[in-house]
């Protein structure tokens, strides 16, 4: 489940709705007319099936943990499959039908929501999976580690995006921190799922089809047939040291985002409704490490214990719904 | 159809009536959908007498589409997981506070609350009216109608037609993994249903790819033939516009200290 997806109407203010909406619909313009330069006369038929996919890859629940189980999101997979433009117009148009038909999002909230789940994820993800592509070896190894991380990426960067349209567009006093901490948590989590599905449709769709893959037309034949082979396990275990790498370089900038914007909200003066909350003395108040000096390494270490603590809780209750359904019928 | 995915089997959500509702030109619905959920969006949390008056103009629509209550009811579970978040908001929520019963609560947090879950229901709840009395073809018809760009419209029209078959395609798969015993539970098992994925994502751009092929023997040149239709009443314009008038001046007047 993801609150940022899919918000209903009123979710953030009208103001944030006209402003995200005024982007998407350019974005979605341009994007439009590349995909016709790009499809031709083809645009129609294949993007239309492909958005039926999308929709249907939604309904795709992979495994998470012990029988419980999440399901693809595909902004980025889109993208790297299709391309940016074809790729968020295509999710894009399911954003839009999930509305306009299932009553799924609300119509007014289409703006932030195809923002933050075609256009943030599809560009955002093709301009990751660019970068990292760089690093790694050409071949299909590589162009599969860079899904796993783009996709995961991805759906942070989405969760960002949500967050910074609350900073302007808060419909409850919760302050931005606190949404930040709490979206960017829950996604690096989510985004673990995201890349290892991504990244194992990609290696599938290569070995098809490399032909589909827009993200490896830049690769020959021979280039493709060399694929390093990872374990899924491995793989996983990849996913977490990246999610926690990732935790404390986007500490860094929950630490100094915020401060910067509270300093805002002091000149405004809207500051002066704020409170420090019932944890301002705990441990981790204002999101670094008391009784350590470097202000980098303990809001890293802070970012750590998060994901840390909220691996430890997913995994608690995975254990609890285990014992559970073990106990035999009385 | 093989059952079990009710949220996204398109041709179950119109309640086929004959109402006038119903017989409404699709265009002129839709723009009083947007009019009204953009009204009910604007409008400030502390107005509740507005929000009724919104709420009281879609019982009136919804009877008169005679739209089944237990069907709205089941369908607007879609923005459950925002009441949730709502329902949090008053306790997580800054500013002073307010005593509810045995607890103290945030009275912003409480506004907020509230805020969010009546406008999602209302929003939700005038989409399903809509969806339930408008078939897609239609609705497709009014989008054209209003002058949305005709390859997103097509766009939209092909993802429909093939969604059931995709989703059907889907469940065979799943079907057929489940009968080999594939029960994964932890996610580095996950590799069978991305291999799935995958191989649907290829299946579904072959069959585009067909599609285009076919359409090309029918003389396909780029555009959809479009349906011209009889410019509409006024009559109709005044009857589908009248509810979103009133709540646009419940906004107003709510909004005009």
């Amino acid at each position: 489940m993801m609150i940022a997806m899919h918000a209903p109407d009123g979710f953030l203010e009208p103001g944030v709705a006209v402003a995200t909406a005024a982007i998407s619909l350019v974005v979605m313009a341009f994007a439009v007319r590349s995909a016709s330069r790009e499809l031709g006369d083809r645009q129609v038929p294949l993007a239309g099936v492909t958005a039926a996919f999308v929709f249907a890859a939604q309904m795709f629940n992979f495994p998470v943990a012990s029988g419980t189980t999440g399901h693809l999101l595909g902004g980025a997979l889109a993208a790297i499959l299709l391309g940016p433009w074809v790729g968020s117009l295509v999710v894009g148009v399911v954003v839009l039908v999930q509305a306009l038909v299932f009553a799924d999002g609300g119509l007014t909230a289409l703006g932030y929501n195809v923002l933050n789940m075609a256009i943030v994820p599809a560009f955002g993800g093709w301009a990751i999976f660019w970068l990292v592509r760089r690093l790694l070896p050409k071949n299909a190894g590589g162009v599969i580690g860079a899904t796993a991380i783009a996709s995961g990426m991805s759906v942070v960067l989405a969760s960002i995006a949500f967050s910074i349209e609350w900073l302007f567009g808060a419909t409850a006093p919760v302050p931005f921190d606190t949404v930040f901490g709490a979206m960017v948590g829950v996604h690096t989590l989510i985004g673990i799922g995201e890349a290892v599905v991504s990244s194992m449709v990609v290696a599938t769709v290569l070995a098809a089809r490399p032909d589909l893959v827009a993200g490896a037309r830049d690769l020959d034949t021979a280039q493709l047939a060399d694929r390093p082979r990872v374990g899924v396990r491995t793989f996983v275990m990849a996913g977490v040291l990246v999610a926690a790498l990732f935790a404390m370089v986007v500490s860094q900038f929950a630490a100094s985002g915020p401060d910067g914007l509270e300093k805002v909200a002091a000149d405004q003066g809207f500051a002066a409704g704020a409170q420090d909350h019932g944890f301002a003395d705990s441990v981790f108040a204002d999101y670094a490490t008391r009784g350590i000096g470097n202000e980098e390494l303990s809001l890293a270490i802070a970012g750590i214990t998060g994901v840390a603590l909220a691996l430890t809780v997913g995994a608690g209750l995975v254990i609890a719904a285990r014992q559970l359904r073990r106990r035999p019928a009385v | 159809m093989g059952g079990g995915h009710g949220r996204h089997d398109a041709h179950r959500l119109h309640v086929g009536r004959d109402t006038a509702v119903h017989r409404l030109a699709p265009h002129v619905k839709l723009v009083a959908l947007v009019t009204f959920v953009s009204a009910v969006a604007v409008t400030p949390r502390y107005a509740l007498w507005a929000f009724a008056i919104d709420a009281i103009l879609l019982a009136v629509v919804a009877v008169a589409a005679r739209v089944p209550a237990a069907v709205v009811a089941r369908r607007v579970l879609v923005v459950t997981p925002f009441l949730i978040v709502a329902v949090l908001l008053p306790f997580i929520g800054h500013g002073p506070r307010t005593e509810l019963g045995p607890i103290e609560v945030s009275t912003d947090g409480l506004w907020a609350a509230w805020n969010i879950a009546a406008k999602a229901l209302l929003g939700a709840t005038a989409s399903i009216v809509f969806t339930a009395t408008t078939p897609i073809p239609e609705i497709l018809t009014g989008m054209t109608r209003l002058r949305v760009p005709r390859p997103v419209v097509a766009i939209i029209a092909f993802m429909v037609r093939y969604l059931d078959l995709i989703s059907e395609q889907l469940h065979r798969m799943r079907l057929a993994m489940t009968a080999r015993c594939h029960d994964p539970r932890w996610l580095w098992q996950a590799r069978p249903v991305a291999a799935a994925a995958g191989t649907l994502f290829v299946r579904t751009y072959e069959r585009g790819e067909r599609i285009h092929d076919a359409m090309i023997a029918r003389g396909y040149t780029g555009h959809m033939p479009v349906d011209e239709r009889a410019p509409d009443r006024p009559a109709a314009w005044l009857v589908a516009l009248a509810p979103p008038a009133v709540a646009v001046t419940a906004a107003v007047v709510a909004l005009v200290p």
